[in-house]
């Protein structure tokens, strides 16, 4: 031992004092690196710089594989102010053909913290944008000349044709609901908003990957981590092939140039959808880049309503067309055989009502009746089920099982398309009929059901979908819009046949009077030589003129377009539902229009309906 | 006795646990250097253009420097400390004068393509010179002018490295008040710079909060309570619990509480203003008491509180006018007052991200994210023990800390064991040396100290700390073993 004095025992404090700081300096490394993430986190958050890799959408194809929806590159130049120095100024303006001007006040924009809150200069700041590979290779060629600008490039979508924005849709930045909803979105990430980009979002949009970079505290990328072994590759979206044919897509929408309506055709056989036009309607290229926000708020503001997609939204009286759909019921029901004869003069008139019918021989058996769009006949049709107390015991009873068969028909709930915002239109029950009347109502109450006005309402596509179950005898596969996507299968939902309640051979029946119509019929102008077609006019009732209707299919054997045209206000179901329908079923069946069939064209489509000035 | 015979003798006598401790901690010195210079390219380690090839070198002269010392008669030291002192007093000055400013430093002497920091080597000399004076046969803790003498050789290089801008290397020289503390240095200035610190600390914290009176500033008050108890327990402590104490020691306090609910209830008043009041009231009652009594403690009491009063008062004013702005923010930014992310708590901030990052078990050497992309500022030198927290994690930088505990508690063994005051002094003032670098350095890197750039021992890149360590290390290492040699 040392030297020892009074003061010894200091050295034990000494000694204390040293543990002491020892203690807490691992109690603090403790708290910070056993008890806490929080600080691998900022640490991550430093180092990765996640470089998102935004996959191509997936492109849109009509069936016949024209190119319908398309990526464009665009580029931008942007710039790290940090990075920049030594530029020729002259020469960087020369090479992106801005002037010096330009430049100065551009420059002048970017540094400004009021106009650009985000500035930084050690960040990727927006020089000019959508510039075309054409203004830009110049450019990229002297970029080494630029140190700090770089180019950018991004993609728009490009539509190659004016028409089918319903169906196509359009896409947009996410809203902060879309983020909320969905993780998989960042902000400036873009999402399907209408049509087919939205009902089919997931499948276009593919997958986004990511790269991580290592970033050094100036913010200079030091490569990447771990050479790549934990990035994500991106997935391209998937390429979609449409059922619908652009060819009859165009000559739809010019035939609705002008007017109200809609048309949608269906091959019958697989539920595919050829066509469906809604008018007024717009070009789907306004709806892209900068200029979408300003287009939207205008259309939405048209008192036309050019955004909503009638064909699968309008909600309308089938009138006459829906004759068909009571002639199956009552054959199916027994109410009726095809050589039943109701009288009609002028209409039918029991208990004090009327409603009437014109001009036309009687009494008549079914068929005929259906040629000539016989009200009385349906009339009574529907007053003999609904009272045939023998056989349901009950009004309401016979209501219920009319409605099941309407619903089996695909009337009164949404068929299923797979686009957005499909209406289910309206086929009424008996509760509904008890609310409404208390009880105290019989098939004359609701006489009106029976030539497809009064409550019952239905879309466009609805009535098509019944052309297509006529045509294909008793069954409908859910119409889609979507034939082919990339890779994968489609949802078996559009492939599996949907049958009604309704026999076989009361369709034959049915059909047969369809073809009377157009042999000699309501529907006379709807013939094309050497086609067997039939069809069902409708001139539906309303407030205002009455709607044109029609619906029909050929050819009559092996049917391979079902079509179904909705004029609003436009008068006689003959006055512009044949004709439109007519034109529709040649174009796709021969491939084109005769020379006089196209005169017809040029002149429906300048024809012009009044709707006046009023909202609607 | 044989030259060479007493050679061997001392190689054998030396302490190999130190040697050992010092060899380790070197070596993984240099693998943090490595590590924190490496940015995903291989380093020449064995080139000199390098830091990690140049700390090499100064490893090696370092190991130079410790043989020689360890071969150097222990005489020499003893007899020649005070020329060697004055040298570096001289050296210090003409540093002053002839170094340029490196990032506001006035400390470095270039040599050709090696510059060398003085102020590195004058803790030695100051220690050898301390041990020195405190052996000499005249010379008590009692005597006040030998106290006052030591003070001075202390404050000398001292004064001479703060006019160099090294506030942090001149701070160290603190650390000399623990060996003096040792050899019988009053407590009472040892209680004295706990309370500075303390008062400092606490008026500052709380400098600019209000009490519930919307009047006195939380800060003040706590000290003087502080001060007012304090005074109460040392009366106790020195006369123990008699009829005038406790006059003195229940109206103090009796007064102060009752002054505090009095504002916290019904009036509001300066309650800081009352307190200093009644702060002087009792000490020119205890001066009072003491004259007439003659008790020397009323006096040393009285006078600790005054000084106390005193200190509180000029914190504000040398808080806001002797410090200079960053170093009130670094201060600030220390006790959690500003948290100033993007500006001067950044290098704080991201050596605890740094460090906190690391977890258990590290993310392996070379994988530091945070030192590799040059987050951590300083990262080879003052901030070096970043890359052991973030690159070995916990185990590594709780190992690091166990090191320099050990190697401090061996080193006070050893100088515990020395026959000579000058060998205890000494080993006390290298053991009080490192300790002071260790506590402020990674008490800085952990957050818990101001930023005070001043490297860890053997482990910052830099040859004159090394050094400057090394030479202080293994001259004690060389007096103890002589020490164990004459013991026989």
């Amino acid at each position: 031992m040392g030297i020892r004095g009074e003061f010894d025992n200091r050295q034990y404090l000494i000694g204390g004092i040293v543990l002491l700081v020892a203690i807490v300096f691992l109690s603090r490394l403790l708290s910070l690196q056993i008890f806490s993430d929080k600080y691998k986190d900022d640490a991550n958050s430093n180092a990765f710089l996640n470089k998102v890799q935004i996959p191509n959408r997936g492109l849109i194809y009509d069936r016949n594989n024209n190119l319908l929806v398309f990526n464009q590159w665009v580029y931008d130049v942007t710039l790290i102010m940090r990075e920049i120095h030594d530029i020729d100024t002259l020469d960087f303006c020369r090479s992106l053909h801005i002037t010096r001007e330009f430049f100065d006040n551009r420059m002048a924009a970017i540094k400004n913290r009021k106009t650009n809150p985000s500035y930084s200069p050690y960040t990727i700041q927006l020089f000019m944008t959508h510039l075309s590979i054409e203004d830009c290779g110049a450019f990229r060629e002297r970029l080494f000349k630029f140190p700090g600008f770089s180019v950018q490039r991004r993609t728009v979508r490009k539509y190659s044709y004016d028409v089918g924005a319903h169906v196509l849709g359009d896409i947009a930045e996410v809203s902060r609901n879309d983020i909320e909803s969905d993780s998989y979105y960042t902000m400036g990430d873009f999402i399907g908003k209408q049509g087919i980009e939205r009902s089919y979002e997931k499948v276009l949009r593919g997958e986004k990957g990511a790269e991580i970079l290592l970033r050094d505290s100036r913010g200079y990328i030091q490569g990447r981590y771990k050479n790549g072994e934990m990035d994500v590759p991106s997935r391209p979206g998937k390429d979609l092939v449409l059922s619908i044919d652009v060819e009859l897509q165009q000559l739809a929408e010019r035939l609705l140039k002008g007017k109200i309506g809609s048309i949608v055709a269906i091959e019958p056989a697989t539920g595919e959808v050829l066509c469906m036009a809604s008018a007024p309607t717009f070009d789907p290229a306004i709806m892209v880049g900068k200029q979408r926000g300003y287009n939207q708020i205008k259309l939405s503001h048209d008192s036309w309503k050019p955004l909503l997609n009638r064909a699968i939204m309008g909600q309308f009286p089938p009138g006459s067309t829906f004759k068909t759909t009571q002639a199956l019921t009552f054959l199916q029901e027994g109410v009726i055989t095809p050589d039943t004869h109701y009288s009609c003069y002028g209409g039918f008139d029991f208990g004090g009502l009327h409603v009437g019918c014109h001009n036309h021989p009687s009494p008549l058996p079914l068929e005929a009746a259906i040629a000539t769009s016989c009200n009385g006949y349906f009339c009574w049709g529907l007053y003999h089920m609904m009272n045939s107390k023998s056989k349901y015991g009950s009004v309401q009873k016979a209501m219920s099982i009319w409605r099941d068969y309407m619903v089996s028909m695909g009337f009164g709930y949404k068929l299923g398309i797979d686009l957005p915002g499909e209406k289910r239109g309206m086929i009424p029950n008996e509760k509904f009929y008890d609310k409404y009347y208390g009880k105290y109502w019989n098939g004359l109450t609701i006489i009106s059901i029976a030539i497809g006005q009064g409550e019952v309402t239905a879309t466009p596509l609805q009535i098509a979908n019944l052309g297509a179950t006529i045509a294909n005898k008793g069954y409908f596969i859910t119409p889609h819009v979507v034939r082919k996507i990339q890779d994968t299968p489609i949802d078996s939902t559009y492939t599996t046949r949907r049958y009604t309640m309704v026999d076989k051979e009361h369709y034959e029946t049915v059909i047969r009077g369809m073809r009377d119509a157009v042999l000699g019929g309501t529907c006379r102008n709807a013939n094309i030589p050497g086609i067997e077609v039939c069809g069902k006019t409708g001139t539906a009732q309303n407030r205002g003129k009455d709607h044109s209707v029609f619906m029909g299919f050929a050819p009559m054997d092996n049917p391979r377009i079902a079509v179904a045209v909705y004029v609003e206000n436009g008068g006689w179901g003959a006055t512009f539902g044949v004709p439109m329908g007519r034109l529709i079923m040649e174009k796709y069946l021969t491939g084109h229009l005769s020379a006089e069939s196209e005169e017809q064209v040029i002149d429906i489509q300048n024809e012009k309906i009044d709707y006046g000035l009023h909202k609607r | 006795m044989d030259y060479t015979k007493d050679k061997v003798n001392v190689f054998r006598q030396v302490d190999w646990i130190t040697v050992l401790l010092y060899l380790v901690m070197v070596s993984l010195g240099w693998l943090c250097i490595y590590g924190a210079s490496y940015d995903f390219t291989e380093i020449d380690i064995w080139g000199f253009d390098t830091r990690v090839g140049k700390q090499l070198v100064w490893m090696g002269c370092a190991f130079m420097l410790a043989l020689v010392s360890l071969s150097l008669d222990k005489g020499l030291f003893f007899n020649l400390s005070a020329i060697m002192y004055v040298g570096m007093i001289v050296l210090l000055i003409v540093t002053r004068f002839v170094a340029n400013d490196i990032k506001g430093s006035y400390s470095w002497i270039t040599l050709g393509s090696v510059s060398v920091q003085p102020a590195e080597f004058a803790k030695f000399f100051t220690a050898l010179t301390i041990a020195r004076y405190a052996d000499s046969y005249e010379f008590s803790m009692q005597n006040h002018k030998k106290v006052l003498m030591a003070f001075l050789m202390i404050l000398l290089p001292m004064g001479l490295i703060v006019l160099q801008h090294e506030t942090g290397s001149a701070l160290v020289f603190l650390a000399f008040l623990i060996p003096l503390y040792r050899e019988g240095l009053p407590g009472v200035f040892l209680l004295a710079g706990v309370c500075a610190i303390a008062y400092f600390i606490i008026s500052v914290r709380f400098g600019e909060t209000v009490m519930a009176d919307g009047v006195t500033i939380v800060g003040q008050y706590a000290v003087l309570m502080l001060i007012i108890l304090l005074m109460c327990l040392q009366l106790i402590h020195c006369r123990g619990f008699r009829q005038e104490e406790k006059w003195v020691v229940s109206l103090g306090a009796g007064v102060s509480v009752s002054l505090t609910l009095l504002s916290l209830y019904s009036m509001s008043f300066d309650l800081a203003l009352a307190l200093s009041i009644v702060c002087v009231c009792l000490i020119i009652a205890l001066l009072a008491m003491g004259i007439r009594q003659g008790i020397s403690s009323y006096m040393r009491i009285a006078f600790f509180a005054l000084g106390s009063l005193m200190f509180l008062h000029s914190v504000d004013y040398v808080f806001n006018r002797v410090l200079e702005p960053y170093q009130q923010v670094r201060i600030k930014v220390a006790l959690g007052m500003e948290s100033d992310v993007a500006g001067a708590g950044y290098n704080v901030n991201q050596s605890i991200i740094a460090i906190g990052s690391g977890g258990l078990w590290g993310k392996g050497f070379l994988n530091g994210t945070q030192t590799k992309l040059k987050y951590v500022p300083e990262q080879d030198t003052d901030f070096i023990f970043c890359t052991m927290g973030e690159e070995q994690g916990f185990l590594g930088s709780a190992m690091v800390i166990v090191l320099f505990v050990v190697l401090i508690l061996r080193l006070l063994v050893l100088a515990e064991r020395q026959h000579t005051r000058f060998g205890r002094v000494y080993g006390y003032s290298v053991a009080s040396i490192l300790f002071s670098h260790v506590l402020i350095n990674i008490g800085m890197v952990l957050g818990l100290v101001p930023v005070i750039g001043i490297p860890l021992p053997f482990f910052s890149y830099g040859g004159s700390s090394l050094w400057g360590f090394t030479l202080l290390l293994f001259v004690f290492l060389r007096i103890d073993a002589q020490n164990q040699l004459d013991k026989r």
